[in-house]
């Protein structure tokens, strides 16, 4: 017999109550049990980040935690970002540059930008890169998603891009 | 060189026009299908059991109580599989004498890696399945392990498998003569032994499968992240006897692949198999620690080179030996000799000498297979003649640059042949150093590199050329009997409403190719891009066609879409022409308007496609409104279109601990005809990164009992973005005159020398110390111990 644990949290806004196995993690939890497979994983060992989601307002790593360890929390995927409009900005800029390729690492990846983009200022490429140290890609060769984090830091900032 | 204007350089052209890419939005708003996302009715679950030995025989099995679990739907063995599923042999009849043993999807008799799958067990969850799997008991009796390239070689060592007789798998050689009376006279010779590790490709989506057999209709569905639905349509097809037609393989939104999910995997073949045994669709998501011991690996040569100057530093001849381990087989049907093959043939590839000889010795061993990765060979021929180039210069008193100078082949010497048998139709080699010196400021850098050394700081500067191989004809794998298709295929139709759907056989992994055909349909057929829309990876819906794999996308998949949209456009006309009572060669079809010889709008092509359509009684008696064209178009003339191109390094390395810090790097290339500008330099962005990662941190470590020791995320360094430089980009445009395209490949380009910019630049380096290096990765442990610190 599985042995299940119940778990009640709010993700994307809304209030969900489910019947889990306590082994599940909570990037399988929001994959299998809510459809939710923006959240990637490609290690599961929370070295990639491709799993990242918010969990009360943290970038937290799905493969790390199990779903019942987010009883209670409040959980924001990339769907409830995008539909909620939140990164639109963020999207936007790396549409135009580029900065994706299979998309695999992406979602996870503007978790990390949004985290980091939410204090006021305008990061350095250096800094934004040491933020992204997380986030492994293996299509970019990372620059195309400089540009665009740099991009829109600047644009919040209210400066001109530069060309 | 650039490219003539022509009729692909008129203003506002979508050819050559960086734009974005539609379907990238999809992905930005974790809208991606990818197959580990996909969920189908009654689908069921596979996870294997592996060997955890190199090399063993498989005494016994034994699942009775791992068949009583939880959730256990089957639990099947090699033999089990063996009895529907035809053997493979990955050999090519045009490398002679290549041998390797018979495939099956799960072992019968013994296990060749650690990490080979065993027994495969289906249950309704992939947890259920894990669990069953620990449960499932598997007598091995160890054998000793073949691990070590040398003693794999002695005359009765012990082997991988008994039938073939020996460990070598493959053996060539190229000798254009009188190479030791060549290097007994030659003013200087250079030497050194090259060691270049294992890596592999580490996609971020591991490999998936989901396979559905449904037996009512004999028909098989695949959902299968690969770069080749075509290639594995007719495997399907073939080893499980399922006709062709009722074979269907869909490749969906792929998490990455550079030429890893090419290969057939035993896993993939194994899933296939239970699916057709339970009546059930069956999925399989490696996980990254079997992504580490299953997918291919790639590399792992030892190169023995010497290069041959006269007294005024003029290369006169090289002299190379090759010694590569692949694993347990030849992989299929590709092969793992591949690589071996290009790294012997594009030795030298960008100079010009005419003395050559080369020894390729392909050896196997009880390690994971290896096989065709992102820029195959290419980063091993460009290491090992860049660094002896660097070493001849030192040796002639000569700057790294001027050397190159001297040697290059010239922009006018074309077309030409190289000693290893490749012939060039048009490169650009001394453009693009000319280029690239100008925008690394080579000279500035290197002057602030003595000032800097004054001051102990040990800055290094490094160059390296290359040659590419893209757009493949037949001779690759048609002629060597594989069913690897050298043509592409696709279909335009304009529908109901004027607008455009291009269904393609070449394939898309984020690397734009979607996006590049929908540029070339609409500018070629007059309309403007968003009427287009590109259906690709579906043997369902797609014509035949070899897909995306030695950056063919472009150079082929672009020429079919281009000579495709023309065709579709002559249709068009024709029809507008008996609806205008006018001639065709009065009218051009332009921004979706079909306008006169003055360039007035007459007639929209939704109007064309709506009479055509609905109203066809009106058109005058025998119009044929054929407004659907399929086209097939396959490469002739040259057997492959060549690209080059060179890059620079410029490192910082500290002596006391062995770190290096890549502060910039740069790449002038030349792919022909640029499509899409922006697409191409993420292309070699990313392509240059994978080449760092192979220079400095990436690397499959064994133990000498062939246990894999890093097979982690955590344990396996793979490039990270605080590590990596920024790489500036510049494009010389040689299109190739074999198409009307004039496209090549992009996609290996910086995979193809980063790791020989980056091991020169160290070296130049180390040359205070008097230190050198001729192993990648350099990590800091090697750097140290070159530097004889440690
Ligand atoms: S899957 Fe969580 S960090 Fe990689
Ligand atoms: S875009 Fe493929 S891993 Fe980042």
């Amino acid at each position: 017999m599985t042995i299940t644990a119940s778990v009640t949290l709010t993700i994307n806004g809304e209030d969900v109550t489910r019947e889990i196995e306590p082994r599940e993690t909570l990037a399988d939890f929001l994959r299998r049990d809510m459809q939710l497979t923006g959240t990637h994983t490609g290690c599961e060992m929370g070295v990639c980040g491709a799993c990242l989601v918010l969990v009360d307002g943290k970038a937290t790593h799905g493969c790390l935690v199990f779903a019942v360890q987010a009883e209670g929390s409040t959980v924001e995927t990339i769907e409830g970002l995008s539909e909620r409009g939140i990164i639109g900005d963020i999207q936007a800029a790396f549409h135009e540059r580029n900065a994706l390729q299979c998309g695999f690492c992406t979602p996870g990846m503007l978790v990390t930008a949004h985290s980091m983009l939410a204090p006021p200022g305008v990061p350095t490429r250096e800094e934004i890169r040491d933020a992204l140290s997380g986030n492994y890609c293996r299509c970019t060769g990372y620059e195309a998603i400089v540009d665009a984090i740099e991009a829109v830091a600047r644009q919040r900032a209210g400066e001109e891009v530069a060309a | 060189m650039n490219a003539p204007l022509g009729a692909l350089d008129r203003p506002n052209s979508y050819i050559g026009r960086s734009v974005s890419r539609p379907n990238a939005k999809r992905l930005l708003a974790g809208k991606g299908r990818y197959v580990t996302d996909l969920v189908l009715p009654r689908m069921v679950h596979a996870a294997f059991l592996r060997s955890p030995y190199a090399h063993a025989r498989i005494v016994s099995v034994d699942a009775e109580a791992a068949r009583t679990m939880p959730g256990v739907r089957l639990i099947a063995t090699g033999g089990d599989l063996a009895r529907i599923c035809q053997p493979w042999t990955g050999t090519l009849d045009h490398f002679k004498g290549m041998k390797s043993a018979p495939q099956l999807p799960l072992p019968v008799g013994k296990a060749t890696w650690a990490g080979q799958a065993v027994v495969a067990i289906v249950a309704d969850t992939r947890a259920q399945a894990e669990d069953a799997a620990e449960a499932v008991m598997v007598e091995f009796e160890e054998l000793p392990p073949v691990i070590d390239i040398d003693a794999a070689r002695e005359p009765g060592a012990d082997r991988v498998a008994e039938e073939l007789g020996d460990n070598i798998c493959f053996h060539a050689k190229l000798d254009t003569g009188g190479i030791d009376g060549l290097f007994a006279t030659a003013a200087h010779v250079v030497e050194e032994e090259f060691l270049f590790g294992r890596h592999t490709a580490v996609t971020l989506e591991p490999r998936a499968i989901l396979a559905d057999y449904e037996a009512s209709e004999e028909r098989l569905t695949v959902h299968h992240a690969t770069q080749t639905p075509f290639q594995f349509q007719d495997l399907y097809s073939r080893h499980f006897g399922i006709p062709e037609a009722q074979v269907r393989v869909v490749a969906p939104d792929i998490g990455g692949s550079f030429g890893m999910k090419l290969h057939v995997y035993h896993e993939d073949m194994a899933v296939v198999g239970l699916s057709i045994l339970l009546g059930r669709p069956v999925k399989f998501v490696a996980d990254r620690i079997e992504s580490f011991v299953s997918d291919i690996h790639a590399r792992d040569h030892r190169v023995r080179a010497r290069m041959a100057i006269d007294a005024a530093g003029t290369i006169i001849g090289m002299d190379v030996d090759d010694v590569t381990a692949i694993g347990a087989f030849s992989t299929y049907p590709r092969t793992s000799a591949v690589e071996g093959n290009q790294v012997i043939r594009l030795m030298g590839a960008p100079y010009r000498f005419g003395n050559y000889r080369a020894e390729l010795s392909v050896v196997f061993q009880n390690k994971v297979q290896t096989s065709q990765y992102r820029a195959v060979g290419h980063p091993i021929a460009a290491a090992v003649t860049e660094r002896l180039v660097d070493m001849a210069a030192a040796r002639a008193g000569l700057d790294p640059a001027v050397m190159r100078e001297r040697n290059l082949i010239a922009d006018d010497a074309y077309p030409c042949e190289s000693p290893t048998g490749y012939r060039f139709e048009a490169l650009s080699h001394q453009e693009c150093l000319a280029r690239l010196k100008a925008m690394m400021d080579y000279d500035g850098l290197r002057a602030e590199q003595a000032v800097l050394r004054a001051k102990g700081i040990h800055r290094g500067i490094g160059i390296a050329s290359f040659v590419e191989i893209s757009n493949p004809s037949p001779a690759f794998y048609g002629i060597g009997g594989a069913r690897i298709s050298a043509q592409d295929g696709a279909v335009v139709k304009v529908t109901p409403s004027g607008e455009v759907r291009c269904l393609i056989s070449v394939t898309e992994q984020g690397q734009g190719t979607e996006t590049i055909i929908g540029q070339i349909v609409a500018d070629q057929l007059g309309v403007a891009r968003e009427k287009v829309r590109v259906i690709t990876g579906d043997t369902e819906v797609t014509p035949h066609g070899g897909a995306t794999w030695a950056c063919r996308g472009a150079g082929i998949g672009g020429e079919t879409a281009l000579r495709a949209a023309r065709a579709l456009k002559a249709n068009v006309l024709k029809v507008a022409a008996a609806i205008l009572q006018a001639r065709t060669d009065e009218l051009d079809l332009l921004d979706g308007w079909i306008v006169d010889a003055v360039g007035q709008q007459r007639l929209s092509l939704a109007d064309v496609a709506r009479i055509a359509y609905f109203r066809s009684d009106t058109l005058p008696p025998g119009t044929e409104a054929q407004l659907t064209v399929a086209h097939h178009f396959a490469p002739q003339g040259y057997p492959f279109a060549f690209t080059n191109g060179i890059q620079g390094c410029h490192v910082e390395l500290d002596a006391e601990t062995g770190f290096v810090k890549i502060l910039k790097h740069w790449v002038v290339e030349d792919c022909g005809r640029i499509i899409n500008p922006l697409l191409v330099d993420e292309q070699v962005r990313g392509g240059v990164v994978q080449g760092l990662g192979a220079a400095f941190f990436e690397e499959c470590l064994y133990d000498a009992a062939g246990q894999l020791t890093n097979g982690s995320l955590a344990d396996y360094l793979v490039p990270m973005a605080c590590e990596m430089p920024d790489i500036e980009i510049d494009h010389v445009e040689t299109p190739t005159l074999d198409t009307i395209l004039g496209a090549k490949g992009c996609g290996e380009a910086g995979t193809a020398a980063a790791s020989a910019a980056a091991l020169n630049a160290v070296n130049d380096a180390m040359t205070p110390f008097g230190a050198t290096i001729a192993q990648i990765p350099m990590t800091p442990a090697r750097l140290l111990r070159a530097l004889g610190r440690i």
